[in-house]
């Protein structure tokens, strides 16, 4: 009976050990907790990447392009010291390339910018800099370096506001039918999103 | 009054300091539930039994008034839990999307106009954590972020040591175990002490029936936060208890929208946290920190 109890007491207390250990062994060695992320936000049609350069001849000379003309025009991520292939990978172009060699895949792009943006990197993992949805306690939503800042032009865009709230004297005793009731601002603007996606 | 058949608390007491209690209860057309919310205990003295009536009777009450049904938690809060809140000023670029995402998400009264989060824009350079009400709240540019400006959202401070609670003549406002200052919406009386208290301007008042259209409510709602308010009560920002008290619980609204990820939320108590990682390696400061009300929502400059 002694006995019994124990080994049962033994077991519950493992699972708990188990239970308790999850979390902490998600993190791969990087320190990159196990997160879902959105696919990479691709302009309409660019990727693979190989479905043209697959045929081209690679040239490694920094130059102005032809070709790509909104990118080079938009281009200020420290663009006096690096161009194309210092991220691109020249051989492969549908992997980006680490300044080591590493090759890497645009779903793992925050590796290229953890480059040199290390103390970000390191406030990103913890889920401190950019953007997080989901669960505070649980499931968490990531979003790569490039949902928000366009690779190459980083800065963010600035944004119309929501409307100001109202002043005390604008406050009147109106009478509204529910279709008079102003409608919240926001849900125009969430549908518009809903319908760009 | 008549629209909604909510008698406040307030009229039935006015109705007895007058000797005429009588006068104040609607007597002839009154159905159960008029007499029932009169009677209604304190919530934190309620039993189990005496929830699930309260809570039956109000989804009823909301129905009526909304044409929608409405699913009320009573969820007590988790052990181990504090909840805290971070806020990179460094990031906020006082768009508002927090605002109005909070509205949304808590039934705020669409008119008369009420809002839980108030944005404040200084410039840069000001001296300002002392002087919030001097700060411009209308500001409405056609781009933000604008060059010469800093914007600070403020909003419950959830305090640790809450002069509001203090203040309220009827205790119906209290401190969770969780952290969580919350309103019992049918145990205010509208003295408006606890606004007059708040250091921070965060608590907001009903002077009408605050309204909705039907199809923008939330129907999923908890007692001490997002359910529908009546005329005459205070009400505030509860770190969206109706989302965040359950494991596992949603981050709150104002935190999913924020476009550049400035809200941080989480657990104090747990070192692992997102809340407990900024204040460790940032620089956080929490407002009219002399006033002594030790709040649990954080300010940073995360560079
Ligand atoms: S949504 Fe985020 S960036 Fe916009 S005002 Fe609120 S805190 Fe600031
Ligand atoms: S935590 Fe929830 S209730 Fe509080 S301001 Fe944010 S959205 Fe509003």
């Amino acid at each position: 009976m002694g006995v019994w109890r124990l080994s049962i007491l033994t077991t519950a207390l493992f699972m708990i050990f188990l239970l308790r250990a999850g979390p902490a062994a998600a993190a791969d060695k990087h320190g990159i907790p196990e997160f879902s992320v959105p696919p990479p936000p691709f302009s309409e049609g660019i990727f693979p990447c190989s479905d043209c350069h697959a045929d081209m001849e690679t040239n490694p000379e920094r130059r102005q392009l032809e070709e790509h003309i909104e990118i080079v025009k938009m281009f200020d991520h420290a663009s006096d010291q690096r161009w194309c292939l210092d991220c691109h990978n020249p051989n492969d172009r549908d992997k980006l390339r680490l300044a080591s060699g590493k090759l890497i895949t645009f779903e793992e792009s925050y590796y290229l910018c953890g480059q040199c943006h290390g103390t970000i990197f390191r406030d990103w993992k913890a889920g401190v800099h950019g953007k997080r949805t989901g669960e505070w306690n649980g499931k968490k939503i990531y979003r790569l370096c490039v949902h928000c800042h366009n690779p190459h032009s980083p800065r963010f865009k600035p944004l119309k506001p929501l409307p100001p709230p109202k002043r005390p004297e604008e406050i009147r005793n109106s009478h509204l039918t529910n279709e008079q009731i102003p409608s919240n601002p926001l849900e125009a603007l969430l549908k518009e999103s809903d319908e760009k996606r | 009054m008549k629209k909604d058949k909510h008698i406040s608390r307030r009229s039935f007491l006015k109705g007895t300091a007058a000797g005429a209690a009588t006068l104040a209860i609607p007597v002839g057309n009154t159905d159960a539930s008029v007499w029932e919310a009169f009677f209604q205990q304190h919530f934190q003295e309620m039993d189990a039994d005496e929830k699930a009536r309260v809570i039956e009777r109000l989804e009823q009450e909301y129905k009526k008034r909304y044409n929608r049904e409405f699913s009320i938690k009573t969820t007590d809060a988790m052990p181990g839990v504090l909840f805290g809140y971070g806020l990179d000023l460094s990031r906020c670029i006082g768009c508002r999307r927090c605002v109005y995402a909070c509205v949304r998400e808590n039934n705020q009264s669409r008119d008369p106009q009420i809002q839980w989060i108030t944005v404040l824009r200084f410039e840069k350079g000001e001296k300002f954590v002392s002087n919030l009400e001097e700060a411009d709240k209308y500001y409405y540019p056609e781009k933000v972020p604008e060059e010469e400006y800093f914007y600070m959202p403020v909003q419950c401070q959830q305090c640790e040591n809450p002069p509001c609670v203090k203040v309220c003549p009827s205790r119906a406002t209290w401190k969770e175990p969780d952290g969580i200052v919350v309103i019992d919406y049918n145990w205010c009386i509208g003295c408006r002490f606890c606004m007059a208290a708040c250091p921070y301007g965060a608590r907001h008042f009903n002077l009408k029936t605050p309204r909705i259209r039907e199809e923008e409510i939330n129907p999923e709602t908890h007692y001490l936060g997002n359910r529908p308010r009546y005329q005459g009560v205070v009400e505030k920002c509860t770190f969206c208890v109706q989302r965040t008290r359950s494991n596992p619980g949603r981050y709150p609204a104002c935190v999913e929208i924020c476009p550049v990820g400035a809200r941080k939320f989480g657990n104090l108590l747990d070192p692992d946290s997102e809340i407990r990682y900024c204040i460790e390696n940032k620089r956080v400061f929490r407002l009219k920190e002399d006033l002594n009300t030790s709040p649990k929502f954080y300010y940073f400059f995360a560079t």
